[in-house]
């Protein structure tokens, strides 16, 4: 592959991972630790809603964020004719 | 048919299937022994990593810790599933490029040095064997109180399960026995779970009953009338920078342990290593969204059965006589009024209960039926069982590849490094087996270490390796010398010679995240003040960023 089309499949293959990495850090360390008490104040159901993300929410999150990153970097490697 | 008969029945039954599956699926050469041939479809490396991940800890203990702690027990539901979007994202589709055996094959190759590989390797057998400890006195525990056999018989059998399908199958027959032992723990995980889920709430799945229902409010009152914290209290147990600490040491620790990367070395290609993380994670969310709603069950149905009862009450349960047998559950009607009182304090409480036994004893609690007893203990040992022969595997193809075929005999034929593979399998499950009769201590607190090394010493000269081409060899060797001996220093000072936790209060669990920030820094200084890597890597690290073409030289033994 050519240098300037090898440095733009870098580029966007960065950038989804530091968009990912930015939803994985809000729910886990901001929401469910930093301010788990303020959101305790919220109910989700029965269970206060800091609590629950730190013990359900986050974990649903993170599942999701692979298959995203996973299917966001086929159509990647399709565009940019990497495809294996 | 009685529990102990039922018991019997079903591990017999399970064993019989993973030993016929190790057969059935023997390695036959060493990219077969070492990494599945390559062939490993990512729906089965899934199920497979899912069951090699979740180990005793995760299936006998996790709950039972969620259970005490309450909120604070977030630490291990979020660090121990947090850790795979890294892996995911940041490791796992370019080791898979990089298409090596293990993760010291990585370091070596990438830092252009033995010494490196050496230091690598040092540490991949020191996390594995931290970890393998656990995971011996898992099934120790689970023989000991169902078949009511010595704890020293139980590891015994264990071993030599274990021995036969790692030794003969090596990751190949290791690989497709793990996805069996995932059906085997999930079934048993999720049974239970379900009919506690549907006698305290009506309704039959979990997780939602967990959230919308009234149980957390309930159980939290209950804590509250006996004088502890509310369940879902924040920071009971742990300060918030300790909670913070040890999520995120575990999260790193789970995305630099080398029996989970070297699982991605197994699927066909760099597209499979990314599904088969997902796969991977939604395996295991099903048990990690299942532990807390069972830890608050648990806990509610415990205090509630066992709480101001009569002595003659307590001695009429049938599952609390036979927990009192093993020492991990005791009464004692301290203040003569003929009624046993759970207290939070250690010195009025008339219950100790271990907190091992949560996932063990609630089917019992809940008086399911005997099967349903039996199939929680097949299951703890099929998540001991499939860790445990992960983690021995790493062991030995870290000694049998990288130090004999890389460094000491670069000339050593297939057969004599799949021997010495053999050979070094045998060694292993010795050790192994030895920690099972002497067990270093509580299952999860074990295990704790082995995360805090990994996050400390692999995690950041992976990423580096990949994302940051300046990375040199001193860099490397430095970080993660830097941050294994600090990290160790602490947890050793802190358990072992009752050294104060100086650095605010962190605790040993928690302290693999400075470990690994120390590492960066060294790692990237040093790197910054010595010489480039040769252009080769430098090349090298390009491809690695790219899926499909070729594999780097020499990947192909």
């Amino acid at each position: 592959m050519e240098q300037d089309k090898h440095q733009a499949y870098w580029r966007a293959n960065t950038a989804l991972i530091r968009n990912l990495l930015i939803v994985w850090a809000l729910v886990s360390i901001v929401f469910s630790i930093l301010l788990v008490e303020p959101l305790n104040a919220v109910r989700l159901g029965g269970v206060p809603l800091g609590f629950w993300m730190a013990q359900q929410g986050s974990i649903f999150v993170f599942v999701a964020l692979i298959f995203i990153y996973a299917v966001q970097m086929d159509k990647l490697d399709r565009k940019h004719d990497i495809d294996e | 048919m009685s529990v102990e008969l039922w018991t019997i029945f079903l591990v017999s039954l399970s064993f019989i299937a993973y030993l016929y599956i190790g057969w059935h699926t023997r390695a036959k050469g060493s990219a077969d022994f070492f990494v599945a041939g390559r062939g490993v479809p990512s729906i089965a490396n899934g199920a497979a990593t899912a069951a090699d991940w979740m180990s005793a800890a995760s299936f006998i203990s996790m709950a039972g810790l969620i259970s005490f702690l309450g909120y604070d027990g977030s630490v291990y539901l979020m660090g121990w599933t947090g850790g795979y979007v890294l892996l995911a994202l940041l490791l796992a589709p370019y080791l898979r490029k990089f298409g090596k055996y293990t993760v010291p094959d990585f370091v070596g190759d990438r830092y252009y040095s033995n010494i490196a590989r050496l230091v690598a390797v040092v540490a991949a057998i020191f996390i594995s064997m931290t970890y393998v400890a656990g995971q011996m006195r898992g099934v120790g525990i689970v023989f000991s109180r169902f078949l009511q056999v010595d704890i020293n018989t139980g590891v015994i059998i264990g071993m030599i399960v274990v021995a036969f399908f790692a030794v003969l199958g090596g990751m190949k027959g290791i690989t497709w026995t793990q996805v069996a032992q995932y059906g085997v723990l999930i079934v048993a995980y999720l049974i239970p779970a379900i009919a506690i889920s549907v006698l305290l709430t009506g309704n039959p799945i979990p997780q939602l009953a967990f959230t919308f229902s009234d149980i957390v409010a309930k159980l939290n009152q209950i804590q509250v009338d006996l004088g502890f914290q509310e369940y879902t209290k924040p920071f009971a147990n742990q300060s918030q920078l300790d909670v913070l600490f040890s999520t995120i040491a575990l999260m790193v620790g789970t995305a630099g342990l080398p029996h989970i990367i070297v699982r991605f070395y197994t699927v066909p290609d760099v597209r499979s290593a990314r599904f088969s993380a997902g796969w991977a994670l939604l395996f295991i969310a099903i048990l990690y969204t299942t532990a807390p709603a069972l830890s608050s069950f648990a806990r509610y149905n415990l205090i509630d059965s066992l709480h101001n009862k009569t002595v003659e009450e307590i001695q009429q349960l049938d599952w609390a006589n036979k927990w009192e047998k093993t020492k991990l559950l005791t009464f004692e009607d301290k203040n003569g009024d003929g009624r046993i009182q759970l207290t939070p304090d250690k010195a009025t409480s008339e219950i100790t209960i271990d907190r091992d036994i949560i996932v063990l004893s609630t089917p019992e609690v809940a008086k399911l039926a005997p099967w349903v007893i039996a199939l929680v203990a097949t299951g703890g040992l099929a998540a001991a069982l499939s860790t445990a022969s992960g983690l021995l595997l790493v062991i030995s193809s870290s000694i049998a590849h990288d130090i004999y075929y890389r460094i000491i005999d670069p000339n050593a034929s297939e057969a004599k490094r799949v021997m010495a593979g053999r050979i070094m399998i045998g060694f292993a499950i010795a050790i192994a087996g030895y920690f099972g009769v002497n067990p270093p201590g509580f299952v999860a607190q074990v295990v704790a270490f082995a995360f805090g090394l990994a996050a400390a010493s692999f995690f950041p000269v992976i990423i580096l390796g990949i994302f940051d081409k300046r990375t040199n060899r001193e860099g490397a060797i430095a970080g993660m010398l830097v941050g294994l001996i600090f990290t160790l220093f602490y947890i050793v000072g802190v358990k072992f010679y009752g050294m104060p936790p100086w650095f605010f209060g962190v605790s040993p669990e928690g302290i693999g995240t400075l470990g690994m920030a120390i590492n960066f820094v060294v790692t990237f200084v040093v790197s910054r003040l010595t010489a480039p890597p040769p252009l080769e890597i430098q090349e090298m690290v390009e491809m690695l960023r790219t899926p499909g073409g070729e594999t780097p030289p020499e990947a192909i033994h």
